[in-house]
């Protein structure tokens, strides 16, 4: 009979785990970016050089064990492995806080536009729309120099009112799809209020798409975050970001191209690395792929 | 009648068309083997129909596709499947290819991903009558219209030329059918043909069936889940339950009387008007003080709803009338079915009378408090008093939820004041109302049995104890056994508390067992509203009658012989209804007047109301 107790161990959410760790090229990523991070937190514990030392005796000096300077030194003498860890520290560190920013605005306004539909959901995406259109690289730049230069703050600011545009959309759609779902009627049945069943029924039942989505964006931030300051506009001196060493690495591609190379090969595996988490996520919550 | 006329043992067994022995079907699983099929032995003759009844995941289906050589990749047969003198499991796919479509037709159940989305209907018979009879194009048109004609499509010309998503779901299965009649087969395995269709279209495609068997002496496999089908169209009848055939014989016999559990559990389980007799709990206990005058729990008064199609700008908005100036009372403590093909907007109006949509005009009142303007908050907390189930058992439970915070929701809107611990045992007492085992209480929607994911719906809807329920179609999304399982919760509910049911289906043999009144609804309009007991031995509306002939019945005499009064036609779409009574264009009796006058919903006696212009002169 189909009355029978079926007892399954895991709910949804453990089941997806499951499937994440299932796949070896997932989770050989995450034991990557685990890895990078706790060089990045660590590493210039390890190391006897600062991010600012200067060290007269080696001048863009290549990669040595003697000098303890493991992945070489820049123009100045600065240490590349403390900085380039500092670098992915920082930019993980931004894109991350700039990718929670991003979301926690777009799924708010995604999901209230959806869940509300009518006129009040057409004005929201309106304004999307609008603020799609405009040139983001000007809103990024008039956002930076309004602040002071290189403040984190106007990065960070610049970085989730671009972000927050695309999660608005995809949340909308999803909400759209949430709200025809029968649960949601039954919600509304027992009486909750349009607040709760946001709150109780949409955002969760939201998250899995959006943690899926979420790991792919960082990615973006990331890449975003080293462009603007390979242009200058992002961190700025003494401090480092990937963007901005491979752009002074890109001055000496020639005399020292250690200065580019360390820094690109990190900025790849962590794109790579996020990257595939994304895919794999993306595929553990849905098993129809499979 | 001359369907259940029955073939001489003799000759079914000794001319079997297509003889299945020791057929053992298997897939490859990354959990190793599993057996679809297991030592599966039958047969079926020339002009004789083999019913195949199973639930779902009985193996039935894999069989057959097993036989056509459809199997998916990882499928396995072994064992012998003859058709004639051929042995189908060996033969080169060439060959079967060949045997597809001259010998054997199939027809599946969602004739929708059978029909080739971006051809036309034309097109695709044409091709199959082309290739397979080697017609020229003009001959394989010709004979494709008069297969549309045979399939009694209506408008055939113009359904050849128009493509699968613009036909009803009826439609389409006609289509399929004559397509799979293009090859002149003389086997034709319909698999679960009627199952995603209405009641009445139902009875259509197996009374279409049976008379194809009758008039081209083919032979008919019928492979369903449900026992009514095969009692009306059938000859002979296997039972498969787990892979195995656990018990075979002539239909009569059969369901007369059946040897293995299993079977007779399957009968017990399907509801037929014969054995409705009114599950004896229903009757409220105190029934006195329900038909106390004036104590009307909901009123309708002139309700429409209606819906705003197209999207203005290009194309022009219309109004879709869903429920047309419907008018009811339900007293406290009573029960109303409502009845109707799927479209009839009983759903929308179950809708409007909890309030979840606007209604276009007219009042909706509740316990003498018009529920129109209310202020949302007072809405809201009148929501308590009235609950909904819903059709889909899974769908309307949140699945990121445990069955524990599904049932206690409600308690944390309306009982806000309720302790942690209280909310638990109420829940506990929810869950042991519904016969669940306390252990579920932390368990996920999804790792639950359709039954047991309807029960916390009702346990959801039960726990604030409302004075009325609403039950959207509760059980036509779930096996057999389980619906009556559920239909008996119901009714207990409804014996041990003062509730009032709003009870929605398109089965009558359902609405019989529950509701003391049934209101049929087509095309959003009220037909007749009658007593139960009067309805079902007198109805007076035309389509009413129709119905009825619809429901199914387990005494092959009275179900072959209520396939006979099944007439074709289809609802017209509600965007342009017809002119004066809406049912006329399927109606037998319909006369002049019917098209110049909507008629009157008049009383044809205290209680007892029909909408018709000619119900006085029919017989």
């Amino acid at each position: 009979m189909s009355e029978q107790v079926r007892i399954l161990p895991r709910c949804g959410w453990g089941e997806a785990k499951w499937r994440l760790l299932g796949n070896r090229l997932t989770a050989l990523a995450l034991l990557l970016i685990l890895l990078i991070a706790l060089l990045a937190l660590l590493g210039p514990l390890v190391s006897p050089w600062g991010y600012d030392t200067l060290d007269w005796q080696h001048l863009a000096g290549p990669p040595s064990l003697t000098a303890r300077h493991w992945f070489g030194t820049d123009r100045l003498g600065r240490d590349l492995f403390v900085r380039t860890l500092d670098g992915v520290r920082l930019s993980l560190a931004i894109s991350l806080i700039a990718s929670i920013m991003s979301l926690l605005i777009g799924v708010t306004f995604g999901a209230i536009a959806g869940l509300a539909g009518g006129r009040l959901d057409g004005w929201m995406m309106r304004c999307v729309d609008v603020l799609y259109s405009l040139p983001y690289l000007f809103i990024v730049i008039i956002l930076t120099t309004l602040f002071s230069r290189g403040s984190l703050a106007a990065l960070l600011v610049a970085l989730a009112a671009v972000g927050w545009l695309t999660t608005a959309r995809i949340v909308r759609a999803l909400t759209l799809a949430l709200r025809r779902r029968e649960f949601i009627e039954a919600a509304r049945a027992t009486g909750l209020s349009g607040p709760a069943i946001l709150l109780r029924h949409v955002v969760p039942n939201l998250l899995g798409p959006v943690a899926v989505y979420a790991t792919l964006i960082v990615p973006q931030m990331i890449l975003f975050e080293t462009f603007l300051s390979f242009l200058g506009l992002g961190v700025q001196e003494p401090h480092a970001s990937l963007g901005s060493l491979i752009y002074g690495g890109a001055q000496e591609m020639e005399s020292a191209p250690w200065m580019l190379l360390v820094p690109a090969l990190f900025l790849v595996v962590l794109l790579l690395c996020l990257n595939l988490i994304g895919d794999g996520l993306r595929d553990a919550f849905d098993p129809r792929e499979r | 009648m001359a369907c259940v006329t029955p073939l001489t043992p003799a000759s079914a067994e000794a001319s079997p068309l297509l003889r299945l022995s020791g057929l053992t079907v298997s897939f490859d699983t990354r959990a190793g083997r599993t057996l679809a099929a297991q030592e599966v032995a039958l047969s079926v003759a020339r002009g004789e129909c083999l019913g195949v009844v199973g639930e779902s995941g009985a193996g039935k289906s894999q069989l057959f596709l097993a036989v056509l050589g459809l199997l998916a990749a990882n499928g396995h047969a072994h064992g012998s499947a003859r058709f004639g003198d051929t042995e189908l499991l060996t033969l080169s796919p060439a060959a079967l290819d060949r045997v597809r479509g001259r010998g054997i037709g199939m027809v599946f159940q969602e004739p929708m991903t059978s029909l080739s989305p971006h051809l036309t209907i034309g097109q695709q018979l044409t091709e199959t009558l082309v290739r397979h009879l080697k017609l020229s194009g003009r001959a394989a048109r010709l004979r494709a219209l008069e297969l549309m004609q045979r399939v009694q499509l209506s408008d055939a010309a113009l359904r050849l030329s128009q493509y699968p998503h613009q036909l009803s779901g009826g439609m389409r299965q006609r289509a399929m059918i004559g397509l799979a009649l293009a090859g002149e087969p003389q086997l034709l395995i319909a698999d679960e043909p009627t199952t995603a269709l209405d009641v009445t279209i139902q009875a259509q495609i197996l009374s279409l069936l049976a008379e194809l068997k009758r008039e081209r002496a083919m032979a008919l496999i019928l492979i369903t889940h449900d026992l009514a089908a095969v009692a009306a169209v059938a000859d002979r009848l296997v039972v498969m339950r787990a892979g195995r055939v656990i018990e075979s014989g002539r239909v009569a016999e059969v369901l007369k009387s059946p040897r293995d559990p299993y079977t007779r559990a399957l009968i017990a389980g399907t509801l037929t008007l014969e054995g409705a007799a009114p599950v004896p709990a229903a009757r409220p206990p105190n029934a006195g003080a329900a038909a106390r005058p004036g104590a009307c729990a909901l009123t309708l008064e002139g309700v429409n709803v209606q819906f705003q199609v197209g999207h203005g700008w290009l194309a022009p908005r219309t109004a879709l009338t869903a429920v047309h100036d419907v008018s009811l009372e339900l007293p406290a403590g009573g029960s109303l079915g409502i009845v109707g093909e799927s479209g009839c907007g009983k759903s929308t109006l179950a809708r409007a009378a909890l309030a979840l949509l606007r209604t276009s005009s007219g009042r909706v009142v509740w316990m003498g408090q018009p529920l129109d303007g209310l202020p949302a908050h007072e809405l809201r907390a009148l929501r308590r008093d009235r609950q909904i189930i819903f059709q889909d058992p899974l769908g309307s439970l949140d699945p990121r939820m445990t069955v524990r915070q599904l049932i206690a929701e409600p308690l944390l809107v309306h009982e806000r004041a309720l302790s942690g611990a209280d909310r638990d045992r109420a829940v506990a007492a929810a869950l042991a109302g519904v016969a669940l085992g306390e252990e579920l209480a932390n368990h996920y929607p999804h790792q639950l049995s359709g039954g047991q994911c309807q029960r916390v719906g009702i346990a959801r809807a039960m726990i604030l104890r409302p004075q009325l329920l609403v039950c959207d179609e509760p059980l036509s999304a779930l096996d057999l056994p389980t619906q009556a399982q559920i239909l008996t919760l119901i009714a207990e509910l409804r014996s041990s508390s003062r509730l009032s049911l709003l009870f929605i289906s398109h089965n009558l043999a359902l609405v019989r067992r529950l509701c003391e009144r049934v209101l049929v609804l087509y095309l959003g309009r009220m037909m007749e509203l009658a007593p139960a007991a009067l309805l079902y031995d007198s109805p007076r509306h035309p389509y009413s009658r129709e119905l009825l002939a619809a429901i199914p019945s387990l005494d092959p005499a009275i179900a072959s012989g209520r396939l006979g009064q099944v007439r074709a036609g289809e609802p017209p779409s509600p965007l342009s209804p017809p002119s004066g009574c809406v049912y006329r264009t399927r109606c037998p009796y319909a006369a002049a007047v019917c098209a110049e006058r909507v008629p009157v919903f008049e009383e044809v006696q205290p209680g007892h109301r029909v909408a018709c212009h000619r119900w006085r002169e029919l017989p």
